[in-house]
């Protein structure tokens, strides 16, 4: 087992990889063009979806109801990922997604977490003082609304449609697409102009 | 299968004490009482599959906790909400 740790994760990768092809578990192909895939989400992909439903009814109705058709109707690849769900904010419920297990994170549609996501502090704190690490980004949830933090534990993924902010009537798909961060659809910060 | 709005309680079962395991269950939730929003789907036992064992699909939901209660902190209507399998869920 030291011997595994202590691998350099080259050789190690190398090795697996190896391993799966031999094993025809996976190709090399397989490989290349999921990792394409991985390495091209970006929270743009995100953006773009956030910017339609608030423009859409009907496809904001489609992502509530099923965020990956939602997202492959945006031709974003979400076969074999799990599902996603998608959380909506409105003036009553803020919504905060966290992984306090691991690191679930809404990869087919946000790219990679930012690098706090997975840290301790921001597991732990996300579910035991929300308001008060919320109030640290900036992010003042009123009293009169309620926060609802979805802890992403298993087999779904979580995305926050946050609210459309004033100053924005008229905007088109691309200008609204260009405020969304990914921090907004998580739920840490929310879009403004 | 339990309907949304059942009263649950999460069971106060520590599997990591009696050797290796994988668990989607947060400790923080072991024990206590919640309420079903609804049922996500079925899908197999991640406890099994991380063994690389036969996984019996199991009912998933999303079950809500009131926040303050958890920790005695908080503002009063906020809340926690976590995907639970039913093995892990006692209707109360």
């Amino acid at each position: 087992m030291m011997e595994l740790i202590e691998a350099e994760s080259g050789r190690l990768l190398a090795a697996i990889t190896k391993l799966l092809g031999e094993k025809g578990i996976v190709t090399e192909d397989e490989l290349v063009s999921r990792q394409a895939l991985t390495d091209a989400a970006n929270p743009g992909q995100g953006a773009r979806m956030v910017a339609r439903a608030w423009l859409d009814a009907d496809y904001r109705a489609l992502m509530l109801r099923d965020g990956a058709a939602a997202a492959e109707a945006m031709g974003i690849p979400m076969r074999g990922l799990p599902p996603l769900g998608v959380l909506e904010n409105d003036a009553e419920t803020h919504h905060l997604v966290v992984c306090t297990l691991c690191s679930c994170y809404p990869r087919a549609v946000l790219g990679y977490p930012p690098f706090w996501f997975k840290s301790a502090a921001y597991r732990a704190r996300a579910v035991r003082d929300p308001r008060g690490m919320l109030g640290e980004w900036g992010t003042i949830v009123p009293d009169s609304v309620k926060l609802r933090v979805v802890d992403s534990t298993a087999d779904y993924r979580w995305m926050v449609l946050p609210l459309r902010p004033a100053g924005t009537e008229g905007w088109d798909e691309a200008q609204l697409a260009a405020i969304v961060r990914d921090g907004d659809m998580i739920g840490v910060t929310v879009p403004g102009v | 299968m339990l309907q949304p709005g059942t009263p649950v309680q999460v069971k106060l079962d520590w599997p990591e004490t009696r050797g290796p395991c994988h668990i989607r269950t947060p400790h923080y939730l072991r024990g206590r009482m919640g309420v079903v929003e609804r049922h996500l789907g079925d899908f197999p036992n991640p406890e099994d599959l991380a063994f690389a064992r036969p996984a019996a699909r199991l009912p998933l939901y999303h079950v809500r906790f009131d926040q303050p209660a958890l920790w005695g902190e908080g503002y009063a209507g906020d809340a926690i909400v976590v995907e639970l399998y039913e093995s892990w869920l006692e209707a109360r």
